[in-house]
């Protein structure tokens, strides 16, 4: 998949090894990064590109010299041997993939975020072919407050793209995970609590990173037809920016 | 009120016969029968538990998202929901009137419902029955029976309701949980390449469903006495006609017939469906019986399904269903034509009629136009109807200035047909089980009765996914006689324990 596995590396640039292909790196990329531009995929959830790593959903992790590690957060060293696309690990990330489909309520043939949904894209990616687990059911209203934007609850993975992107782009605090542990959960940062009463608008950055179906514009629904969605003709590992439409 | 066989006198002293479920989960349908111990029956009640789970998970959701989500009503015909929920949506975004492509492309994806669906129920579940006898060797009755017997048949109902399947695939997008329409229009049309995909098997399509008029057509002139009268009883008939008076499944405005084909009203415009329609709750049946409000509950009780709509039109617009509607209008004679197995004959029609305008719509350009959305003054309330492969169908939604629904309510065919498939149910036995032991064979009977309306009781239960049936006749120790089950692809099987 990627040009330059096996391309022989110049002798001025560090380089590790991921499963086998040599990967490119300069001084301060983390390992997903550093593969990312070398074209290759690693799975990841709550790592954008665009903003600093939270280093929260786990989905990134590799072996790096044998030792298990977020490749969101971590940065390679000369020579490392990195792992990602092995069986345990794959199996470490759909048992995670489960779990993350379980807490929520993710109804993915009536979503409409479905087909551009990276959880869900990352399932099919990892062959998730159930949940496993148990539903949990949560029982989480939507907020419709706002005239423009929608906010579906049962969605959220938690990976606070949101809130990074209101407070580092957008300069607004919006959105903020609040909780702790199975508690977390996202707010919005309004005396009501609701999405109309902040100055969230659509031109926001945190109006369109939201890797799953939570802050949804609204009435457009399912204006696409099946077919023409972000992930219905390339696998997200062979998509050349893994991040939902709008977020580019 | 009730009706002949409907309450026994002293139920206490009867056997009874009950057809019941495993799961009480998501609802679920039953037969019971009360026998005496000369095996004389005395009450007969089809219950269906109505779960109308569905209709508060919707509300609080948005409403773009409904067209899609309410496919999960029912896995036998989801894009028949899929449509009505889009039609009654249309109003919310204010579009009066579809795009010319928009309308085509709901229409085209309609009529490939109705094939599948039509093609599905008559080949596979009821062509065994009728070709080879409602008590004729279980093992053989059977589509396997069948496809051994008559290849021919059975390989062409395989590829008939393929074709409708394709159709939907085109239009939807997927053969299920397709988002082809939204509220205002369609998101896509035809490609060229989709279209000559379509019209390359289209002629043989039209030729076949032909020959599946005649083959029933051809099963009534042998055994009359059996078609006219098996299951028969006499009822009024409702469905939507189109606004020139034939036969339209897609939009319109309602009509209803006495029994003797006298009207009772038209031109209704289906917004106002509950002046005309009124449910009446008994306590022995969580579904309701819906009955027309104008002659009361006693009298206007009423048929919705193929054999109300062929009936009920002036005219077919495609020339080759036509010709079939006037030979099943001639046959019926004076009066119109209420036996049960008449609606095999009628869905037939309905298939061929879906074929010539699936043909038509493909020969029409405006399938492949680019101009597919309507809007509008902003809605707040919308009513969608569609006649669906089962019969009328209504979608009724509220939603807020945010935009989230606050109330759905919903009348699928099914429901419509409670009153009349309990009738076709205590006809039939009447005149086969009455005084008889009861044999797989005779019970088949009841099946092939409630069958003929092709009822979908995961629509009519509002049950969320797909729901199997299970069927047992117990004695009066409460032990097990026999048993019949519906999977929940709607294949019925039956196990004889103890006869
Ligand atoms: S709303 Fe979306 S972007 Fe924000 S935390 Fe939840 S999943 Fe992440
Ligand atoms: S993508 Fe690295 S922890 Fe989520």
């Amino acid at each position: 998949m990627s040009q330059n596995s096996n391309t022989p590396h110049n002798k001025n640039q560090t380089t590790f090894t991921l499963d086998g292909k040599t990967i490119p790196f300069s001084e301060g990329q983390t390992i997903i990064q550093a593969a990312m531009a070398a074209g290759e995929y690693i799975p990841h959830l709550c790592f954008n590109p665009e903003f600093k790593p939270h280093g929260s959903c786990k989905i990134c992790t590799v072996t790096a010299n044998g030792r298990q590690t977020a490749s969101c957060t971590q940065q390679p060293q000369v020579d490392m041997m990195v792992e990602s696309d092995t069986k345990q690990i794959n199996d470490e990330r759909r048992a995670l993939l489960q779990m993350l489909f379980v807490e929520g309520n993710h109804f993915c043939p009536s979503c409409e975020k479905s087909g551009d949904c990276q959880l869900q894209a990352t399932a099919y990616e990892l062959d998730m072919m159930s949940p496993h687990f148990d539903h949990f059911s949560p029982n989480r209203p939507l907020d419709a407050s706002h005239g423009e934007y929608l906010l579906d609850f049962n969605r959220c993975i938690l990976c606070s793209l949101c809130a990074r992107a209101s407070s580092d782009v957008d300069g607004k605090n919006v959105f903020s995970l609040a909780g702790r542990g199975i508690k977390t959960h996202l707010i919005v940062n309004s005396k009501s609590g609701k999405l109309a009463d902040t100055d969230f608008t659509g031109d926001d950055k945190a109006a369109h990173v939201c890797p799953v179906g939570v802050i949804i514009k609204k009435r457009v629904g399912f204006a696409v037809p099946i077919g023409k969605r972000s992930f219905d003709e390339h696998p997200i590992s062979a998509t050349p920016h893994p991040i939902v439409k709008g977020a580019i | 009120m009730s009706f002949v066989l409907e309450t026994a006198t002293n139920p206490e002293n009867l056997r009874r016969v009950a057809i019941d479920p495993v799961s009480r989960v998501e609802g679920h349908g039953k037969v019971t029968i009360l026998l005496d111990d000369k095996n004389k029956v005395h009450q007969v009640r089809l219950h269906i538990v109505e779960f109308r789970g569905f209709e508060k998970f919707i509300q609080g959701r948005p409403y773009w998202e409904v067209p899609v989500m309410v496919q999960r009503l029912c896995g036998i015909c989801p894009v028949s929901h899929h449509l009505a929920a889009s039609k009654a949506l249309d109003a919310i975004v204010g579009a009066k009137h579809l795009t010319p492509t928009a309308e085509k492309m709901r229409r085209l994806m309609h009529y490939g419902q109705i094939l599948q669906s039509h093609a599905l129920h008559f080949f596979h579940l009821c062509s065994p029955d009728l070709l080879f006898g409602f008590d004729s060797d279980m093992a053989k009755r059977n589509i396997v029976g069948v496809a051994e017997k008559h290849p021919e048949i059975a390989r062409q109902g395989v590829l008939l309701r393929k074709f409708g399947q394709e159709v939907i695939r085109l239009t939807a997008g997927k053969r299920i949980h397709g988002t082809g329409a939204v509220p205002g229009g369609v998101n896509k049309s035809l490609s060229l390449a989709e279209r000559n995909e379509l019209l390359k098997d289209i002629y043989q399509m039209v030729s076949w469903s032909r020959g599946a008029v005649h083959l029933v057509k051809e099963m009534h002139h042998q055994n009359p006495e059996l078609y006219n009268s098996f299951g028969a009883f006499r009822a009024n008939f409702m469905s939507m006609v189109g606004f020139d008076g034939g036969l339209d499944l897609y939009h319109g405005q309602l009509r209803a017939r006495d029994e003797s084909g006298n009207i009772l009203f038209d031109g209704v415009d289906y917004q106002n469906y509950t002046q005309i329609i009124e449910e009446e709750v008994k306590n022995w049946s969580y579904m309701k019986f819906p009955y027309l409000k104008s002659m009361g509950k006693e009298k206007g009780w009423y048929r919705v399904g193929p054999l109300s709509r062929i009936q009920n039109c002036d005219f077919i617009s495609t020339p080759l269903a036509e010709i079939e509607r006037r030979d099943f209008i001639e046959y019926s004679g004076v009066m119109p034509m209420h036996a049960p197995l008449g609606y095999h004959w009628a869905r037939m029609i309905e298939m061929l009629h879906a074929v010539e305008m699936i043909k038509d719509l493909l020969h029409d350009s405006d399938i492949m136009g680019s101009d597919l959305m309507a809007s509008g003054e902003r809605g707040f309330e919308g009513v969608g109807v569609i006649e669906a492969p089962r019969g009328t169908l209504i979608h009724h939604y509220r939603v807020d200035e945010n935009d989230l629904v606050t109330m759905c309510n919903l009348i699928v065919s099914t429901t419509h047909n409670n009153q009349a498939m309990n009738e076709a149910v205590r006809r039939v036995a009447q005149q086969y089980l009455h005084g008889h032991e009861i044999t797989e064979g005779l019970l088949n009977h009841i099946e092939v009765a409630v069958r003929a309306f092709d009822p979908c009781l995961s629509c009519a239960t509002h049950a969320l996914g797909k729901m199997p049936l299970e069927v047992e006749v117990l004695d009066v120790t409460g032990q097990q006689l026999s048993s019949l089950s519906r999977s929940s692809e709607n294949v019925i099987s039956t196990k004889l324990s103890a006869l």
